[in-house]
Parts: C-alpha cells; sequence; structure tokens
C-alpha cells in the first residue's frame, strides 16, 4: 500500500513543484527524477501485487489485481522515457521561442497532472472516481494541446475540449445508471459504485438498466478511445500538441479509456447474459479499424497519419476485447502493452524528424536515414513494428487475434486482412520517400537522445519474442477476470 | 407513480422538474446571449431547490452540500464568470443559430420522447416516488448536447456544456438520491476546473481568430479545400 | 325542460355582458395610461348608434360580404352557448366538444377573411392573409393546450372538463400549469390583443381584425364589433374556468347558479384587469415576431403534453 500511496504521491508533488519551477534550466531533469521516482515506486508495487495477489486498500477506495498493475508500471515507464526525451525537446522549443516561462510552467506541471489523474484511473476502485479521474486528464492536457497558440492547435485544442467532454458526459450517465442498477441489489449505500463489490453481485443487476449503461459507457469512454465516428478530435489533438504529448496521449490516454470500458464490460457480461456488449464492441472496432485505415492515406502531416494508426489500432483492440474468447482477450490485453510502447517511440522519433526537417508535412521530410542514420532507422523500424512485422509484439498479438477471429468469426478475417494491407501500405507509401528519399540541401543533424526510442522497441521485440512469464502470468489471470477462461 | 398519490412536496418535485426542461427549450431557442447566461442560472437555482426538496424528503442530509456545490457553482461562479467574459472579450451579443430553430426546437421535442423511452426500463425499477423525472433529466443532458451541436459562439457551446452536467447531476439525484459524496465533490471539482480552462481558452481563441465564433476554426479538417 | 330556459337565459346573459367585458378593459387600460377614458359601458352605445345607422356597400361586395356579419355573430354566439359558464350542467354541454369549440371559432375566422378579401381593398387582403397566418400557428397550440387538459380528465368534453377540475383536490399538475401558460398565450393571439394585434389601432402596419372589417359600416359593423367582443368573453370564461374553476355551479340548484354568476362575474373581472396591465406593459410585438410567439406558446403546450404523459400517468 505504501508503494501505491508513493506512485500517487510523488507526481502529486511534481505538479506542484514544476508548477513553480518550469521555467528554469533543470526543469526537465527535475521532470525527469520524479517520473524516474514514480517508476521505481510502481515497480516495487508490482513486486508486491507479484509476491501477495490482488490487493485492495482500506476503505476500499483502490485495487490493483492482474488486469491494472502492470499497465500501472507501463504507465509509469512510458512516463519516464518521454520525460528523457521531453527534457531536451522543450528546452529546444523554448529556445527557439515557441513557448514561453509560463507556459513551461504550465506544460511541466501538467505532464505530471496527466500521469496523476491517469495513475489515480488505474488504481481506483470507485468508478466514480474512476470517471472523475478520466475527465481530470482529459483536463490537464487541454491546454497543452494548444500550448503552441497557433490557430490550428487552438482549433484542435477546443475540438478536444467539446468533443471529449460531450462524450465524456455519456459515460457518466452510464456510470450513474450502473450505480442506480446496483443501489437495487447491493446492500451497502455507498458500496454501490465499487468495483469489487459490483464485480461479485453483477449476475443479479437488472439486464435492461445494464444495457442501457454499457451503450452510453460505450459511446462515453469509445470517445476517449476515439472509436469512429466519435474519434474527430484525435488527429487534431495528437498532432498539434508537443510531441511528448503526441507520445503520452497516443501512449496511455486511449488505453485507460479502453481499460474501463473493459472494466464494465466485466460487470455487464454476466448481467447480460447475452453478446451485446460484446457486439457493440466488435461493430465500433471493426469500424474504426477500417475508416481510419482509409483516412490513414489522404494525411499529409507525419504525426496525423500516426494518430490515425493509432484509432486503428484502438479499434482492433476494442474488436479483439468484443470477440470474448480466451485467445483474442489475451492478444488485446498483449496489444495494448506493445502498442503503447511503439506508439510512443514512434512519436517521439517523429520528434526528432521534425526537427531536423523544421516542419511535420510529410512532402518536406526527406531523406532521414542519410542525414542522422539513428533517426532515419529508429523511424523505420519503428513504422515496421506498428505495422505488425514479426517479430515484434504486435505481430504477436494480431496473431493471437487472427487466429481467435479464424476459430469464432471466419467471415470476419478477410476485412481485418484488407484492412491491415491498407494501414500498411498507407504507412509504407509514406515512409519509403521520408527515409530514403533525397535529403533537401542543408539539412543538419540534430541532438537526439534515441535511447527511449531503443528501450522501447526492444522492449517490443521481447515481447513478441517471448513474454516473461509474470507478465504472462497477469495477462493470463486478466484473461480469466475478464471472460472466465484462460489461455494458458 | 401516479401523481394524485403523491405528498405536496413531491409533487412539487416533479413541477420543478417540468420547470427545469422549460429552461433547457428557452436556452435552445434564445439567440442572446445574456439572456442565456441568466436562463442557465435560472435552471441552476431550480436545480438547488430541487435539491433542497429531496433531501427534505427521503432524509439524506448530505444531498445538502451537493444542493450548496450546486448553487455556489451553477447560479454563482459559472454565470458570474461567463458575463464577466462577455464584457471583457467584447462579444457581440448575438448569438447565430445554425439552420431552422423551429426545426431545433421540434429535433429537442423529440429527443424528449426519445429520452421517455429510453428510460423506461429505468422508470419500471426505480422505487423513488420521483422516478418519472429520469426521462426528463436525461433529455435535459441530451438538449444540452443538442445546443452544443447547434451552436456557432464558443460561450453558448459551454453554456450548453454546462447544462448537460446540470441534466447528469438531476440525474443522479433523481435516480439514487445523489451519488457517493466523494464522487459529487469529484465531479464539482472538474467542472470548476472546466470552468476556468474555458475562459482561459476563449481568450486564446479571441486573440487567435479575433471572435468567438467556431465556425472560424476550420483549419483542420479532412476534406480537401 | 329547465335546463334548455337556462342554457338559453346564460346565452342571452353572457352576450348582453360581452360588450362590458371589452368596455370595462379599455376603461381599466385607460385609467392605468393616465387618461379619463371612455366609461365601461360605451360599447354598448357604440353598438347601439351602429345599429341605427346607414349601411354603406362598396359596388364590389358580393353576398358573402354582406352575409358574413350574420353568420360570424351567430355562430360565435353558438359558441358562447357551449361554453360552461356559470354551471357546467347545461344541456348543450353535450354538444361542448373542444374540438367542436375551436371548429366554430374557425368557422367564424373563415368567414371574417373572406370578407375583408371580399371587397378588393389592400387593406382587407393584408388583413385576411396575416389573420390567418398567425390562426395556423395559433390553432396547433391551442389544439395541444386543450387535448392536454383532456387528458387530464379523459374527456374532451368542456364540461366533464371543468368539473373534473373542480372537484379533485388541489393538486399540483405540471401539465396544467404548461398547457394554461399556452392557452393564454394563444388566447392573447386569437382574440386580438396585444402583443399580436392592437385592438384600437387603424395604422395599416399594425392592424389585423380591425382591417378585416374596415369596409363594414352600420348594423353590420355593430354585429361583427359585438362578434369580436363575444369572443373575447368566451376565452376569458373558459381561462378562468380552467384555471380556477372552483365556484362554478355542479349543478342546476338556484343557490348554486347564483353562487356561479357572481363568482365567474367576479373572477371575469380580475381577468380583464390582468389583461389591461399586460397590454398596458407591453408593446405590440413586430408582426415577423409572432411566429415566435406562438412557438413559445406552441413549446408551452407541447412540454404540458410531455409532462402529463411522462410525470402524470402511472
Amino acid at each position: 500500500m505504501i508503494a501505491l500511496g508513493l506512485t500517487l504521491l510523488f507526481p502529486l508533488v511534481g505538479i506542484l513543484l514544476l508548477g513553480c519551477i518550469g521555467h528554469w534550466r533543470c526543469a526537465g531533469f527535475v521532470n525527469l527524477v520524479i517520473s524516474i521516482i514514480t517508476f521505481a515506486a510502481a515497480l516495487v508495487l508490482a513486486i508486491n501485487i507479484f509476491q501477495h495477489g490482488p490487493i485492495l486498500s482500506a476503505g476500499k477506495l483502490f485495487f490493483i489485481d492482474a488486469f491494472n498493475v502492470y499497465l500501472i508500471v507501463l504507465n509509469a515507464f512510458v512516463g519516464m522515457t518521454t520525460a528523457v526525451f521531453s527534457g531536451p525537446y522543450m528546452a529546444h522549443e523554448m529556445a527557439i521561442g515557441r513557448v514561453d516561462d509560463g507556459r513551461m510552467r504550465l506544460y511541466y506541471s501538467m505532464y505530471q497532472g496527466f500521469l496523476f489523474t491517469m495513475l489515480i484511473a488505474l488504481s481506483t476502485n470507485n468508478l466514480g472516481v474512476l470517471w472523475v479521474s478520466i475527465e481530470g486528464a482529459t483536463l490537464a492536457t487541454v491546454l497543452l494541446v494548444s500550448l503552441y497558440r497557433t490557430r490550428e492547435s487552438i482549433e484542435a485544442g477546443w475540438k478536444y475540449f467539446i468533443i471529449c467532454g460531450v462524450g465524456i458526459s455519456q459515460a457518466l450517465f452510464g456510470t450513474i445508471l450502473v450505480y442506480f442498477a446496483a443501489a437495487k441489489t447491493i446492500p451497502g449505500k455507498n458500496d454501490g459504485l465499487l468495483w469489487t463489490v459490483l464485480q461479485e453481485h453483477a449476475s443479479q443487476m437488472d439486464s435492461g438498466v445494464m444495457a442501457l449503461a454499457f451503450v452510453f459507457l460505450l459511446v462515453g469512454y469509445g470517445t476517449k478511445v476515439g472509436l469512429v465516428p466519435l474519434h474527430n478530435w484525435l488527429p487534431d489533438a495528437h498532432s498539434e500538441g508537443p510531441t511528448p504529448m503526441s507520445a503520452i496521449l497516443s501512449g496511455l490516454l486511449l488505453n485507460i479509456a479502453l481499460y474501463a470500458i473493459v472494466r464494465f464490460k466485466m460487470l455487464v457480461d454476466p448481467a447480460l447474459g447475452n453478446h451485446l456488449a460484446g457486439n457493440l464492441m466488435m461493430g465500433f472496432g471493426m469500424l474504426s479499424f477500417s475508416v481510419a485505415g482509409l483516412l490513414l492515406h489522404r494525411q499529409t502531416d507525419v504525426k496525423r497519419m500516426f494518430s490515425y494508426s493509432s484509432i486503428e489500432h484502438m479499434g482492433l483492440m476494442t474488436f479483439a476485447f468484443g470477440i470474448g474468447g480466451p485467445l483474442a482477450t489475451f492478444g488485446a490485453l498483449l496489444h495494448m502493452i506493445v502498442h503503447s510502447l511503439t506508439k510512443s517511440a514512434i512519436f517521439i522519433t517523429v520528434g526528432h524528424a521534425a526537427h531536423i526537417a523544421g516542419t511535420q508535412a510529410i512532402i518536406e521530410i526527406r531523406g532521414l536515414i542519410r542525414t542522422q542514420p539513428f533517426v532515419g532507422w529508429g523511424f523505420l523500424i519503428g513504422t515496421c513494428a506498428i505495422a505488425g512485422f514479426p517479430p515484434f509484439g504486435v505481430f504477436t498479438s494480431e496473431f493471437l487475434l487472427f487466429t481467435a477471429t479464424i476459430k469464432s468469426y471466419p467471415w470476419l478475417v478477410p476485412p481485418l486482412l484488407v484492412g491491415l494491407a491498407i494501414a500498411f501500405a498507407g504507412l509504407f507509401r509514406n515512409l519509403q520517400p521520408m527515409v530514403f528519399g533525397e535529403p533537401p540541401p542543408g539539412q543538419q543533424p540534430v541532438t537526439a537522445n534515441m535511447w527511449p526510442v531503443i528501450i522501447h522497441l526492444a522492449l517490443v521485440i521481447w515481447l513478441g519474442i517471448s513474454i516473461p512469464t509474470v507478465l504472462a502470468d497477469w495477462l493470463n489471470q486478466a484473461t480469466i477476470m475478464i471472460i472466465g477462461k484462460g489461455v494458458l | 407513480m401516479l401523481i394524485t398519490t403523491l405528498s405536496f412536496p413531491e409533487q412539487l418535485v416533479l413541477t420543478l422538474a417540468a420547470l427545469i426542461l422549460l429552461t433547457s427549450f428557452i436556452m435552445l431557442a434564445q439567440v442572446r446571449l445574456d439572456s442565456l447566461i441568466n436562463t442557465f442560472a435560472m435552471q441552476g437555482l431550480l436545480l438547488f431547490f430541487t435539491t433542497v426538496l429531496m433531501a427534505v424528503i427521503s432524509g439524506e442530509y448530505h444531498l445538502l452540500i451537493s444542493a450548496a456545490l450546486t448553487l455556489f457553482l451553477k447560479v454563482f461562479f459559472i454565470p458570474i464568470r461567463l458575463r464577466r467574459l462577455v464584457v471583457d472579450l467584447d462579444v457581440r451579443r448575438e448569438v447565430e443559430v445554425l439552420g431552422n430553430p423551429f426545426l431545433i426546437m421540434l429535433f429537442g421535442t423529440s429527443l424528449v420522447l426519445f429520452s421517455y423511452y429510453v428510460a423506461l426500463p429505468i422508470r419500471a425499477l426505480s422505487l423513488l416516488s420521483t422516478r418519472n423525472t429520469i426521462a426528463i433529466s436525461l433529455a435535459v443532458v441530451l438538449i444540452g448536447m443538442l445546443i452544443v451541436i447547434s451552436r456557432r459562439k464558443a460561450i453558448t457551446q459551454v453554456v450548453g456544456f454546462m447544462s448537460m452536467e446540470n441534466g447528469l447531476f438531476f440525474a443522479a439525484l433523481v435516480s439514487t438520491n445523489g451519488m457517493p459524496m466523494v464522487v459529487e465533490l469529484g465531479i464539482a471539482f472538474d467542472v470548476l476546473v472546466a470552468a476556468i480552462l474555458f475562459g482561459v481558452f476563449f481568450f486564446h481563441i479571441r486573440t487567435e481568430i479575433g471572435s468567438l465564433d467556431t465556425d472560424r476554426l476550420n483549419r483542420l479538417t479532412e476534406v480537401e479545400k | 325542460m329547465t335546463g334548455w330556459i337556462f342554457a338559453i337565459i346564460q346565452t342571452i346573459c353572457v352576450v348582453l355582458l360581452a360588450p362590458f367585458m371589452a368596455g370595462w378593459v379599455k376603461w381599466l387600460k385607460c385609467k392605468l395610461q393616465n387618461r379619463q377614458g371612455p366609461a365601461p359601458w360605451q360599447p354598448y352605445r357604440d353598438l347601439l348608434r351602429l345599429s341605427r345607422k346607414q349601411v354603406v356597400l362598396a359596388e364590389t361586395a358580393s353576398p358573402i360580404f354582406r352575409m358574413a356579419p350574420y353568420i360570424v355573430f351567430s355562430v360565435t354566439v353558438v359558441a358562447a352557448s357551449i361554453v360552461p359558464i356559470f354551471s357546467v350542467q347545461i344541456p348543450t354541454a353535450a354538444l361542448a366538444d373542444v374540438i367542436v369549440l375551436v371548429g366554430f371559432l374557425a368557422l367564424t375566422r373563415f368567414f371574417l377573411s373572406l370578407a375583408g378579401m371580399d371587397i378588393g381593398t389592400a387593406f382587407g387582403g393584408m388583413g385576411s392573409s396575416r389573420e390567418v397566418t398567425i390562426s395556423s400557428l395559433a390553432e396547433p397550440a391551442l389544439l395541444m393546450a386543450f387535448f392536454t387538459l383532456a387528458m387530464n380528465a379523459s374527456s374532451t368534453n368542456l364540461s366533464t372538463v371543468i368539473s373534473h377540475l373542480a372537484q379533485s383536490q388541489f393538486i399540483l399538475y405540471p401539465s396544467l400549469i404548461f398547457s394554461s401558460m399556452g392557452f393564454i398565450l394563444v388566447a392573447l393571439a386569437e382574440t386580438g390583443r396585444i402583443p399580436i394585434d392592437n385592438p384600437a389601432t387603424h395604422l395599416e402596419l399594425t392592424m389585423i381584425h380591425e382591417a378585416m372589417i374596415l369596409e363594414y359600416s352600420g348594423r353590420h359593423l355593430a354585429l361583427m364589433e359585438w362578434a369580436a367582443m363575444l369572443k373575447l368573453t368566451i376565452y376569458s370564461v373558459l381561462i378562468v374556468n380552467f384555471i380556477i374553476p372552483w365556484g362554478v355551479a355542479m349543478t342546476l340548484a338556484p343557490r348554486a347558479v347564483a353562487f356561479g354568476v357572481y363568482s365567474v362575474i367576479c373572477k371575469l373581472l380580475v381577468l380583464g384587469y390582468f389583461l389591461a396591465v399586460a397590454e398596458t406593459v407591453q408593446a405590440k410585438m413586430r408582426l415577423f415576431r409572432a411566429p415566435h410567439f406562438l412557438g413559445l406558446a406552441f413549446i408551452l403546450s407541447l412540454l404540458g403534453m410531455m409532462s402529463h404523459i411522462v410525470l402524470e400517468v402511472r
């Protein structure tokens, strides 16, 4: 419990501290230190869980089990590696005058604020607090998306604010409905929002109300996941903000929204008894996957292109959770991890590439591998990873998903394959000239710390080839919790 | 519950719920910004009275804290802040409604009917005397969303958003006698922060594009120009 | 038999009292505007004077122009006869359906509009078109308000509705609150009062009802004006009997009827006062804003209906 307390405490301290000193030159370093401590505390927490099993805090406010422990560690880890990248990147942005003192303070304190709210969302047992913290994460990042105060970034920030705000209100209505259904079956008045208590009584809750609640929740949290047709904010918000923001938004926030949906699915499936929740998720997932793959081709901005790739992968994960078999669920859980790692690595590389070329337009970025081989190679390998090449982890999880789809819904495999091929084509069509083309005259390499990228990609390869037993165990336990049957 | 079987405070709750729906419709049709903000404050005030009545009827006195929060946020803080923003931003005090106002009102009516049908299973299950008002609360949420969609000025979109939060608070109130305190406080905090951030955002929008007409925020789009 | 005699007496009373109602409102308005003003029984003198004057007909007048005043007046009298004014137990109660009432008033409006267009002057046509526009927007609101009341009492019969409302204990019905508000707004529009139409004006820009009867003179004009005053009285009686139904006689017993007469007259006088205040405080709306006003009335009535379905049943 102390580990959890520390994991949550340090980002909170970071918010306050960096809010005051964020414009100093050491701010990036302070940010990194706080993130490292948070990560260390998260690791200690994970070891705790590994040794003792799930922990329910006193007062039942926090609950760490196999499903969220590795997500907490992943959160802290990506936060840490992105902080490594963010320090020099933002210092450079400040040097060229794109952000001033006040905005730097805002950036650093809200960076920690974002991590704080996400960690609370992952570790809480109270579904209302889950909503509050996801909305809090949105609020923390709104001003960061529009940090550069250009017309496009303000538009992106406004769309993000309004669309996510309206969407998440639907999720609150769904939560109220779940609380209402719980109030009928659960004795304690204040226990109606506690996930552990709800899970025990899930099969007794009224199916009509729970079905209605799940629709609202899927639409609400689905807006934050980026499911089509509620995805309009995502490409804008992920492309207009500073690159570290894009990395953690793409890598972490989408995961947490999907985590919330799956937590609710675990309550709704026993209550409903039929496959309605799964079918809805499959429908939305398939739609997002197909539409995003097609829209990928039209993009002229490199970050927007990868945002659509995020939408596509989140669609794939939603689809996998919707199928509901053990293989598909295991694959989806694995995909959450590897997608997060790969996408943040890609965005870091893209950040460097944009620095080299001075712009984010695909047409103008050329010849990365000649100008700065590390960045070029990182870009190439990262895109191969996200497109689903073996031996990367994305291939493993997609393979598991296909196996599951062939078993349960063989007629859906051709659209999936075609969609993957389309996305693959779109990514590589743009990648090839960016990496291998003729660099424009006068393009200079920049100081780039590629260590985060290397570590992330190495982890993804490791997870693709051989998942460590500890993690496999947790994923298996989570699969059993979600659908009742495990893989291993 | 047949209205003849309800006590007088409970009938009053139903009347207040209907008046809250009326304020939603008035906001949908309202053209001028001052009246819009005042109507929003009125909706908050009606919600405050409803919460106090529910606290008295059900004996759950923690609802009085929620009522006080609603009064502070929705009746005083947010409307006063919005009015001051209107003055500071020198916004022309008109609102252009997208599309035909009469069609939008009819659509609002159909949203009420839709909420009624959606809320039928909930109503069948509830034991509270005010269960008929669950449909009204969902209607307020959906009409708030309609306000956000159908307007162009950023301030009206914010008022619609806050009206959605009003509807959600009302939904929690009438279906379950309010959420647990920790969640209510969290939601109130979120609304407060959102209100502050909106204010900051308005200044950014105004500085950058010279007006609060969100139709001018149209650079990022998938359609080829 | 007594019922029928009572019904006839009631109708005659109302027809004779209608000019007083209009005169009372006008007298109060003048007092509020700090003027001396004509006495409340001035309309009687006007009607008498007009009936003695010679009728002047335009050359282009058709038979409809000459028939219209009689038709309008008599249909309005029949409409007045089916409204339960002093007591609800009148034999014409069997006819007293709200839809029939609305139908009667629509018939009068039809002939009024025809008469307005008949001569062929610009004023008449303009008045008729405005009148028809406003009533096409007002009628849905009126019917919606009536239907809400009818759903409450499970019948569209006016007497049943009023007796149901009078006999139930005091319950706060949101549907009745909203539909009453909508009904009052529609009544303002249908009777041609401010803010829709100014009954005292003859300016081209602002007149609707006056424009339609502009060409009339002599006894035709007397009948048209009397019909308008009678229409105002009918709407006023409906408003007071729907909103404050207590006091209306349930039976034909003399004491009950006397009390009913007394209470309705008091209520009408009070309503006249509020009408005078409302007309003094407001300005006439520009014509293109009349649809907004009637849209508001429609929304209020619709909300009343929806409140009934959502909140009050089961």
